[in-house]
């Protein structure tokens, strides 16, 4: 069976542009939260969001020597025919490509290069703008670059046209497990034989205001600590309330490990497991118990052949709502039995916030570090535990400690679940 | 109407990131712009909303430099 590595990361993140300034805040303990000054937010509730800093001050970049620079990502000509999800994927391939030093110059080697990119929702805001103008201007006024610019499967299109990659060209929309599936989907091409490398993750630009309300709608958002925003998103803690929306894109350059060893590639840990499975139980609530969830661990930890005791670390879907976070703390405990007091657990979501289709992607990136550094990040404001668990579950601090395997779970409305399992690539 | 190449020049200048210099009467958008079809429906709508003028379907397809385009604004704004 061949084997598959990560040998490139890329992320533009609420914390910061870049992987290395991400994870370095990351694991400093540092959050990404702040008012949300995309749009007036008088008539919503929830009234934060984990926004990416741009440098020209958005989500509090002024002063940020890792605030995202949109004119190094895309020309203005560019953007103008894209939605921001798709320049946040643009912008996190283009660093992953270049942590990977994969760029592929032979026909051959472009064909054997693809690109997996998802989104949870996609172009959001382009579509809102354009019901707008219809309404207002008529069907004459709607943009040429409407659809291409709102489309999903447009990030993969967009990253495969600038870097050249003609391999297989797919995309994933299964809501917060979007960026898990894309990365495990793209490993089974590469196991199959479809492809050597695939760029693979999730982006997501969705904290607009018909966004904002709809996730309020259903309930799903916290809205108490409106005047203490980096106090919002914290997982199993008993004052949880509700998740807070992150922004931005994680793609990891995924490769078939004797073609990263044949050119030499740096390797961040190997694709070891992935599980998928559907709750067919609610739109939007968990099954009991996180069933589903429990069902795709197991399913991951059985393909990656490894035994619960090798594994030291769960970066957990944990979106400090109140009804998801124990039921997935239950399903990790029921899965590593014994071995649960020797496990820790973080939620990174309380650091960044809830990517929706970039948080699988994330998290995994996240997990390949924690692999590479040897450390755990922290779950953020876990003052008071709601849950009676032998899991470190790491609150406020990072903590140092071995991380041979780690496990990433990602877990969507309409009841879709992906885990996938990283561990050290001998 | 003196102006109307002007106004026509700032707008592609915007539309397709173009130098300024670039934009002469008998620059072909696709061939010398760097424009490509979709680039050219965008055009035509901004040229209609600047002029406050309706460039229909068949016109739209004869126009392929910026000189085309002056020539018919002029011809329909009053």
């Amino acid at each position: 069976m061949r084997r598959v590595v990560i040998t490139g990361i890329g992320i533009v993140s609420p914390l910061a542009n870049g992987t290395e300034a991400t994870w370095e805040r990351l694991i400093a303990g540092k959050s990404g939260a702040g008012p949300i000054d995309l749009f007036d937010t008088k008539d919503v509730p929830c009234k934060i969001a984990f926004q990416v800093p741009w440098n020209d001050g958005r989500g509090g970049g002024a002063d940020d020597p890792h605030a995202f620079d949109p004119d190094k990502a895309a020309s203005s000509k560019e953007r103008r025919r894209i939605d921001e999800f798709i320049l946040y994927a643009l912008a996190a391939a283009d660093e992953c490509v270049e942590d990977s030093g994969w760029k592929p110059e032979t026909d051959h080697d472009k064909e054997r290069t693809g690109v997996l990119i998802g989104s949870g929702i996609g172009g959001l805001q382009s579509i809102y703008d354009t019901a707008i103008t219809l309404h207002t201007q008529g069907a004459r006024r709607v943009s040429p670059f409407f659809i291409p610019s709102a489309l999903i499967n447009l990030a993969s299109g967009q990253v495969s046209i600038r870097h050249g990659f003609k391999g297989p060209n797919h995309s994933v929309v299964t809501a917060c497990a979007t960026g898990a599936h894309a990365i495990g989907d793209s490993a089974r091409l590469i196991k199959y034989g479809d492809a050597d490398v695939m760029l693979a993750g999730g982006a997501e630009a969705v904290i607009c205001e018909i966004g904002i309300a709809g996730f309020c709608a259903a309930k799903a958002m916290s809205t108490n600590f409106n005047d203490t925003p980096e106090k919002a998103s914290r997982p199993y803690d008993k004052d949880r309330d509700g998740f807070v929306m992150g922004e931005g894109a994680a793609v990891v350059m995924l490769e078939e490990y004797e073609h990263a060893k044949a050119r030499g590639a740096k390797i961040y840990a190997e694709v070891a497991g992935y599980g998928l499975t559907g709750d067919a139980y609610h739109i939007t609530a968990p099954a009991e118990g996180s069933e589903g969830g429990y069902r795709a661990m197991k399913m991951a930890l059985g393909h990656s052949g490894l035994d619960v005791a090798d594994i030291d670390y769960v970066n957990t879907h944990g979106t400090s709502t109140p009804k998801g976070d124990e039921g997935e703390v239950g399903a990790v405990e029921r899965l590593f039995g014994d071995h649960a007091k020797n496990l820790s657990l973080s939620s990174t979501k309380s650091a960044v916030g809830h990517l929706l289709g970039a948080a699988g992607a994330i998290e995994s990136a996240f997990c390949a570090l924690a692999i590479r550094d040897q450390v755990m990040p922290p779950t953020l404001n876990l003052d008071n535990p709601s849950v009676d668990t032998p899991i470190d579950l790491i609150p406020h601090k990072a903590k140092k400690g071995k991380v041979r395997a780690a496990m990433s779970n990602s877990f969507g409305f309409g009841g879709t679940n992906a885990c996938l399992i990283l561990k050290q690539a001998d | 109407m003196s102006d109307v190449f002007e106004r026509v020049k700032k707008i592609v200048v915007e539309n397709l990131d173009v130098e300024g210099d670039k934009v002469v009467e008998t620059a072909s958008f696709i061939d010398d712009l760097g424009a490509d079809s979709l680039d050219l429906v965008e055009l035509v709508m901004a040229f209609e909303e600047e002029f406050n003028i309706e460039i229909p379907d068949d016109v739209q397809e004869n126009i392929r430099t910026v000189g085309d385009a002056v020539t018919h604004i002029k011809a329909h704004v009053s």
